[in-house]
């Protein structure tokens, strides 16, 4: 018998806590996802110039495209 | 884009890689207990480590580019100085410094060689001090073991996202311990949670086969990337520079990279002859390197 009320009181407790991290999370600020898109697309946007594996930069620049063919001496 | 490079030299599945900010030097970590220091351009390896232990899940780069942080079945986090002394042997000058009570799942350093954060099955995250290996703060909450975690770009940052086999991605403040924001979407295990670079938002690979991105300020998801030929799960996941496209690695063997904006795939990459378990862009964008259950790693460009 204590032992199954001993057990409701940790359900409690766990479930208390549960609420409590749960009416922290609902009450953080959101911002409309039409807003929160549109910034990640201007953040591409902005970066995509300097971003080598999407625009591809030249063999002579990049240190992993080999650059010379092999000279058989 | 196809494979520049091949590492080899593994002698079991590759399960976690990590670039160091020079932007050439890759550590590795394998079934077998070998942590590898490779340099991607040549191919060649500068320092190996054994571990005592098997199934090294977890390494990482110091931001100093002068350690390397490691563990797995042994329940630890241990940080090996790197040297280029030949008389010196690295495994001795190990220190121990995490502690946890199930395997390491993941571990990376904040901005400073001082500090390391880890991730275990034992489901808890947490915040150590290199020096003493004391820790500092420790994160509770979820409710099965964590299977990745990834820092906050921003040089200011202090949070971090972590995800677990409770199919749940937790945003956390590494100051207070706290949860700030929680994701709960995904129908099965988050392998791999990766920050968008610009902090806004991150992906997640889950073994559901589909990758995810949320976002914080919104707080909640925008956008999955998924087909419904793709069934085997997404092991791990990256961002480009910036942040156009998303390279995830999945256990079918193959890496597919996605048009994070549009939700479509752009491309598939074929190579490994095994599941893909590890991938990660290099600092400066210019490629990225996957680790595989075939032995070996290979980079991309």
């Amino acid at each position: 018998m204590s032992g199954k009320t001993a057990n409701t009181t940790n359900n409690i407790a766990q479930a208390r806590r549960t609420v409590q991290q749960l009416r922290i999370e609902a009450s953080i600020e959101r911002i409309k996802v039409s807003k929160a898109s549109a910034d990640l697309m201007l953040y591409c946007e902005e970066h995509a110039k300097k971003d080598p594996l999407l625009m591809g930069i030249p063999a002579s620049e990049n240190p992993f495209k080999d650059k010379k063919t092999c000279i058989i001496l | 884009m196809k494979t520049r490079r091949t590492l080899k030299g593994h002698g079991n599945k590759v399960l976690c890689m990590d670039w160091c900010k020079d932007k050439r030097r890759i550590v590795s970590s394998s079934q077998d207990g070998k942590v590898i220091v490779w340099d991607s351009f040549t191919t060649n390896k500068e320092h190996a480590v054994t571990m005592p232990c098997t199934w090294v899940m977890a390494c990482a780069y110091a931001p100093s580019g002068c350690a390397i942080a490691c563990g797995g079945l042994d329940n630890k986090c241990s940080v090996y100085p790197l040297t280029f002394d030949k008389n010196e042997n690295m495994a001795a000058k190990k220190k121990s410094v995490a502690m946890h009570t199930n395997y390491l799942s993941a571990c990376s350093f904040t901005n400073s060689d001082m500090q390391i954060l880890t991730a275990s099955g034992d489901g808890t995250c947490a915040l150590w001090d290199v020096e003493s290996g004391q820790l500092l703060q420790s994160f509770h909450g979820h409710g099965a073991d964590v299977l990745c975690l990834d820092l906050a770009p921003s040089e200011t940052g202090n949070t971090f996202v972590s995800g677990g086999c409770d199919k749940k991605a937790m945003v956390w403040d590494m100051r207070s311990g706290q949860c700030i924001q929680s994701f709960e979407t995904h129908d099965s295990d988050i392998n791999s949670v990766r920050y968008y670079p610009s902090g806004d938002a991150f992906a997640s690979g889950s073994d559901d086969a589909t990758c995810r991105l949320y976002d914080l300020r919104a707080d909640r998801e925008v956008a999955i990337y998924s087909k419904e030929s793709i069934i085997f799960g997404a092991s791990s996941v990256d961002f480009s520079l910036s942040g156009r496209l998303l390279f995830a690695g999945y256990n079918d063997y193959t890496i597919n990279v996605w048009d994070v904006l549009k939700g479509s795939r752009v491309s598939i990459l074929f190579g490994h002859e095994n599941r893909v378990s590890a991938l990660r862009v290099s600092p400066d964008g210019t490629a990225f390197c996957s680790g595989s259950w075939d032995h070996t790693l290979r980079i991309w460009a």
